[in-house]
């Protein structure tokens, strides 16, 4: 695995979008053509080098290549987008839309991800160390195929529409979530570890939640059924198991009503 | 002499009215009939003293001093070619017509086209994107509902004759006996005075309709049974009474307000009433509609959505392709991360209605302002330019589209004030002046400072007067 | 005013029967003329395909529904959209284009004009709005009045010439074509939730049967003597089994005889036919199969009619019909989002997304019907190429039919590597049976230029490359002498055209668009008929007491009609 390192050196006006910082974009070029990749700040673009001091190799495939990224990357957008594989490490908060679309590979955020971390996200692991805002690992507006694979871990906060119709792959949020978790979904797993104000997996289809603090207002949808022993990103518990959205279509599947699963923890 | 023009259509509210008789005497409205207090105030405001019939420009010291359209419509320009992301936010109170000419400036400049939905029904599309939107238009309450459901909308004082003209009071073809043939269901955090006209009045937990929603359709989808006791503050009982009411009707429809868009989770309390509305049409038919505020609000986007195939927060920086994500390229949140660097509030007053705190990041932190509007609102006052034009409706007419999306033809009933110019004769001398000032050499270089007008190049054709 | 000639093409043009002969077809002052000075700009044609601009039937392009569709998916732009050209508009969107890419994909694929399928009247001036931003092509737009209450009430009485004056009426308040026929006497139901499935159930409250609707129409239609003929969609679309409602539909052409001055020879077009040749009772491919050959040997002997395909692009698109309780029905089929505009005293709208999945069997048969049905037609003539863009999918995906047609070998490689039911689809349909059956290009020819034109009533300014028509010519990659052993070269040719002529204006060079600024025409009717008070009156009552628009308000101003071209049909003389 061959790494390039990119220290922002300088910061834009508005915001930067930098969806060809990725492995993929980055594989099998030299520092030369990667500083000449545009990013760009509104309608003007830019040679990435003119903002960032760029060191190191990429590798010759996506697969081998590392990109690490130093500075202030508070202002840039889409980091990672439609990545398959490599690795990006990000030292430092980021803006929205990181690793949106992304099919594969890996991202560390070591700081704070704004909204629409992980959007449509389809494979590999996106992890951010801090806080996210809204919509992570939701569906793009008007999408009914949101996450559809993947793992997404934030170790911090989040903000509302987690998940939003959600097909698949996992979402791990450690700290709270405000509202709307898994609306609309349609699968996939979603793990809250702190609390959740209320709307958990309202309008949801099918797939499983699990909240491990308190939910302030259950949605009148899910319907307690029995307690059950699950195992939670490696720690067993007993949770209080719920069905619903009542109020939702539900597939049949052999005769059998199909029911979103919501896993209180006792 | 005295002349009444009849079938006018009133620039108000959603609701279009188009059956107004405006009396005018040389060039003055002098008598308006047929329209609720406030269409009636936009008329005679157009007769009133203090109208501003120049382009003005700011001076250092806050005053303003008259410049003609050429210097206006050369700095707007100027502006749009150099700012790195400039937004063209507004339309509430135009025509289709004006939208289209902006369109074609804002793809033109690379700049982020956005609308007043983005600050009221916006949410209202996001449920659209996601659920659809099964409706129809407004004749079709008259004609045919026999159940009709206000929810999180106040028309008795928004939209002033909604009720008498569509939704309760109307006898149509199917619904000859008018409001004593239709239940009224009101749906409020507050018993308002349209609820006082409610067969059935909801007084739902403030933040909680999505809640309520969800025990509407668990009742649709045959879990009753399941039903707590309370939900959002309404007993199961009454639930279930209306409930009853609802599938006993022949046709039902539902009206929702900024109620619903405008409490938390926003354009998922839409979704699930549009979801509640697929719902009820396994039983008997039901439609739904958004309450749009301003007279042609609609407008916007439906002219953006066949443009661009968006209907607002429209980023065209890329120059290649639009996108659009409210959140992201919403006029608010723009305001509020500092993501623009120039702004045209058209046809609204962004200093009234954003929140003050993103307000200041565009008026108190010295990016570039034009407004574009025939009244001196408070975006007028502190913008670097304030470009007057027709008032839509009484100076000029054009199509502007009805809450329920049906174009409505507007006429003017007096000449422009003072010759002022229209929204869409503006925008396209702002296209013409952008194609000079390109063939001049001003190019997008994101260096925007307050230049004075360019001496060597030519003035815009002087074709008004 | 410029000249050109455009040199050694091989051209064919089925209205003089030319198929392939090498000559020069020379434009002037927006004319084909017989001949052009030496200053005319010469283009090249030499080893390509010479054709008059193509004519499209039946498009969902600019309105309400149309736009309702773009409006509510986003998700049809995101990465979809193609990168704007320097010297463009943008063009955004997959299945339901921006009205620029409408424009612009239109002119690629050498077509000059389309008909805009649906418009209902009260929402006409949006129709028109849309149409002056769309670049390049005439337009012209069908009012919708199958379910219309003046209608019903004068069809229940068998008042024809009060239908006609409506009609008449309703034309022009609408500066529309032709009488447009969507699920007759379903549309209405479904604005109580209920729908007709066979051309004999009653229309609640009306008392009057589909069947009496478009006998209704036809007999006004050619009252009022109009250019095309009623432009039907039948009950029951899209459901299996359904092929029984649309023989019951076709054969109500029986009896009548087509009676205008513009060529037209059918009584009634029957559109997007593909999606009405169903048989079976379920979706199932044990149940599902094609009927298609049973509903066009109907057709094939029946010259008072003429259809078009509806065929299936096998992409992601977006359905959009005046039928609106099938677009009900199918959000239930596959739980997407769903649209729906009930349109008062008129008529409704639905819209939802669809994927015709080629790993479905149910697409795959599809598929397979709507080549049939072109395949079977014995007169070109009488049988025209749509996708019912968008519903069966875009129209830009034109040239992928033409291949599929032309070429038994793409077709058959398609059954084979991309259809996951590729045995079914040929065991339940009669596309294995028309395994070796191709089309030539003058057949195609006719099936997109000349033949449309006809029965559209508009030969006199569409569809020919005669001395003295408008000059709307294409020109293809294609060598009728040296067919592409390869049959994506057709896709790539037909899609791409190599210069195209609107009204004599180089639209398209060298695969390029140059110029889109052309004015376009929006063509319609002006139909004049006696005073007819009775009439006069209805109208006048139904808008004080039914409508929520004021009559002066309801027609069309002028101001908001855009480069009108005026076909007067006057009765009374």
């Amino acid at each position: 695995m061959n790494t390039i390192t990119i220290t922002l050196a300088k910061q834009a006006q508005l915001y930067l979008e930098a969806d060809l910082i990725t492995p993929d974009q980055f594989a099998g070029k030299s520092t030369a053509e990667i500083g000449a990749i545009e990013i760009s700040e509104g309608k003007i673009r830019y040679p990435l080098a003119s903002f960032a001091k760029i060191e190191g190799a990429a590798g010759p495939t996506p697969e081998e290549t590392r990109i690490v990224l130093n500075g202030d990357w508070s202002r840039v957008k889409r980091i990672g987008q439609q990545m398959s594989a490599g690795e990006i490490i990000i030292n430092s908060n980021v803006d929205m839309y990181t690793g949106g679309w992304m099919k594969g590979g890996k991202i560390t955020v070591n700081g704070n991800a704004d909204s629409f971390t992980g959007i449509a996200m389809a494979g590999g692991e996106l992890t951010i160390k801090g806080n996210c805002q809204n919509h992570v690992g939701s569906a793009y507006r008007g999408d009914w195929r949101g996450m559809t694979g993947g793992v997404l871990r934030v170790m911090g906060n989040v903000g509302n529409d987690i998940g939003t119709f959600m097909r698949g792959g996992t979402i791990i949020v450690e700290g709270d979530a405000f509202i709307h978790v898994h609306t609309h979904g349609e699968g996939g797993t979603i793990i809250v570890k702190g609390n959740v104000e209320g709307r958990v997996g309202g309008q949801s289809v099918k797939g499983d939640v699990f909240v491990n603090g308190k939910i302030d207002y259950m949605m009148p949808g899910f319907k307690y059924v029995d307690d059950v022993t699950k195992e939670v990103d490696g720690v067993s518990a007993v949770y209080a198991h719920y069905i619903g959205d009542l109020g939702e279509r539900h597939p049949d599947v052999k005769g059998q009503k199909i029911f979103t699963n919501l896993y209180l923890k006792k | 002499m005295k002349e009444v023009i009849k079938h006018v259509a009133c620039p108000y509210c959603g609701a279009c009215c188009d059956d107004l008789e405006i009396t005018v005497e040389d060039d003055k409205i002098i008598e308006v009939k047929n329209a609720c207090i406030i269409g009636t105030e936009i008329y005679h405001h157009a007769s009133r003293e203090g109208r501003v019939g120049s382009p003005r420009r700011r001076q250092p010291d806050g005053t303003y001093k008259d410049i003609t359209y050429d210097e206006a419509i050369d700095f707007t320009a100027k502006m749009l070619i150099k700012a790195k992301k400039p937004l063209i936010y507004g339309f509430g109170s135009t025509n289709c017509e004006g939208m289209a000419a902006a369109g074609r400036v804002a793809e033109d400049a690379g700049a982020v086209l956005d609308n007043c939905a983005s600050i009221c029904h916006g949410s209202s599309f996001l449920a659209i994107f996601d659920t659809g939107y099964p409706s129809c238009t407004l004749g079709e309450v008259k004609n045919r509902a026999d159940v009709v459901i206000y929810w999180g909308s106040n028309p008795a004082h928004a939209h002033p004759r909604h009720m008498s003209r569509y939704g309760i009071f109307p006898r149509g073809y199917f619904t000859g006996k008018g409001a004593r043939g239709r239940k009224v269901i009101v749906v409020d955090p507050r018993y308002t005075d349209t609820a006082r006209c409610a067969d059935h009045f909801l007084q739902v937990a403030q933040g909680h309709d999505y809640d309520l929603f969800d025990a509407f359709r668990m009742v649709m989808h045959g879990y009753a049974a399941d039903l707590p006791d309370v939900v959002a503050g309404i007993p199961k009982e009454k639930i279930l009474e209306v409930c009853d009411v609802i599938k006993a009707g022949r046709y039902v429809h539902i009206f929702f307000g900024m109620g619903l868009c405008h409490s938390d989770g926003r354009n998922h309390n839409v979704d699930i009433a549009i979801n509640l509305v697929r719902d009820i049409n396994e039983f008997t038919k039901c439609t739904i509609m958004a309450m749009r505020g301003h007279y042609n609000i609609a407008g916007p986007g439906i002219v953006w959505a066949w443009q661009f195939g968006f209907p607002y927060c429209i980023d065209l920086t890329k120059g290649s392709h639009a996108h659009m994500n409210p959140g992201e390229t919403s006029s608010v949140d723009l305001a509020n991360r500092g993501e623009i660097d120039a702004f045209i509030n058209i046809g609204t007053d962004a200093g009234a209605h954003f929140p003050i705190r993103s307000f200041e990041k565009i008026g108190g932190a010295g990016i570039p302002m034009v407004t574009i509007d025939p009244s001196v609102n408070m975006a007028a006052t502190v913008s670097d330019v304030h470009i007057p034009v027709a008032i839509v409706g009484v100076e000029t007419g054009g199509i502007c589209y009805r809450m329920d999306n049906v174009p409505i033809q507007y006429r003017a009933v007096i000449k422009p004030f003072n010759g002022i110019l229209t929204d869409e004769e503006l925008f396209d001398k702002i296209y013409e002046r952008m194609q000079e000032l390109k063939m001049a050499g001003i190019e997008s270089d994101g260096s925007w400072e307050y230049a004075a007008p360019l001496a060597d190049v030519r003035p815009v054709k002087e074709a008004y007067e | 005013m410029t000249e050109y000639i455009i040199k050694n093409g091989c051209v064919i043009d089925p209205t003089q029967g030319i198929n392939g002969q090498k000559m020069d077809i020379c434009i002037k002052d927006g004319k084909i003329v017989d001949k052009v000075s030496n200053a005319a700009k010469v283009i090249d044609a030499a080893g390509k395909t010479v054709m008059a601009g193509g004519v499209d039937i039946h498009s969902h392009v600019a309105g309400p529904k149309v736009n309702a569709g773009r409006l509510f998916r986003p998700e049809d732009k995101l990465f979809k959209s193609p990168m704007r050209k320097s010297n463009l508009r943008m063009e955004m969107g997959f299945s339901v284009p921006s009205v620029s890419k409408t424009g612009y994909d239109y002119a690629r694929l050498g077509y000059g004009f389309v008909m805009e399928a649906a418009m209902p009247p009260l929402e006409a001036a949006h129709v028109h709005e849309e149409i002056r931003d769309t670049p390049i092509i005439d337009e012209a737009a069908m009012p919708v009045l199958a379910n219309n209450w003046f209608l019903l009430e004068y069809f229940k009485n068998h008042e024809i010439e009060n239908a006609g004056a409506y009609a008449s009426w309703i034309l022009n308040a609408t500066r529309g074509y032709a009488l447009k026929c969507v699920n007759p006497g379903g549309t209405e139901a479904w604005g109580w939730g209920l729908n007709c499935i066979t051309i004999h159930d009653k229309v609640p409250y009306f008392d009057i049967t589909p069947a009496e609707i478009v006998k209704g129409l036809i007999e006004t239609n050619e009252y009022l003597r109009l250019p095309h003929s009623v432009h039907v969609h039948a009950n029951n679309l899209g459901n299996p089994g359904n092929y029984t409602t649309t023989l019951d539909t076709l054969k109500l052409v029986e009896g009548y005889k087509a009676n205008n001055d513009f060529d037209r020879e059918q009584v009634m077009h029957h559109t997007h036919i593909q999606f009405h040749c169903y048989g079976g009772d379920s979706f199932k491919s044990s149940s599902f199969e094609s009927k298609s050959k049973e509903v066009m040997d109907y057709v094939n002997k029946q010259k008072g009619l003429t259809i078009d395909t509806g065929n299936v692009t096998l992409d992601e698109t977006t359905t959009m019909t005046a039928d609106g309780p099938f677009e009900y029905h199918l959000t239930h089929l596959n739980h997407l989002k769903w649209t729906n505009v009930d349109v008062e005293l008129e008529t409704a709208a639905g819209i939802v997304p669809f994927i015709y999945d080629p790993k479905t069997y149910i697409a795959g048969a599809q598929w397979a019907i709507g080549l049939e049905v072109a395949l079977f037609a014995k007169d070109k003539e009488r049988c025209f190429i749509t996708t019912d863009h968008p519903n069966a999918g875009p129209f830009w995906r034109y040239p992928r039919i033409y291949k599929w047609l032309l070429s038994a070998k793409a077709r058959n490689d398609l059954i084979a590597n991309e259809l996951k039911y590729g045995d079914k689809v040929i065991d339940t349909t009669y596309i294995g049976e028309l395994s070796d059956k191709e089309i030539s290009l003058y057949d195609l020819a006719q099936m997109t230029r000349s033949g449309v034109a006809k029965s559209l009533g508009l030969s006199h300014l569409y569809g020919s490359l005669k001395t003295g028509m408008n000059a709307n010519v294409a020109v293809y990659d294609i060598d009728p002498e040296n067919l592409p052993s390869d049959p994506e070269q057709y896709e790539t040719a037909f899609g791409n055209v190599f210069a195209f002529f609107k009204d004599g204006v180089l639209c398209v060079e060298n695969h390029e668009i140059v110029n889109y600024s052309m004015p376009k025409k929006t063509v319609w009717v002006n139909s004049i008929v006696p005073e007819n008070k009775q009439v006069e009156r209805d109208i006048r009552d139904k808008f004080l007491r039914t409508y929520t628009v004021d009559l002066e308000n309801y027609a069309v101003f002028d101001e908001h009609v855009h480069n009108p071209y005026k076909i007067k049909v006057d009765i009374t003389q």
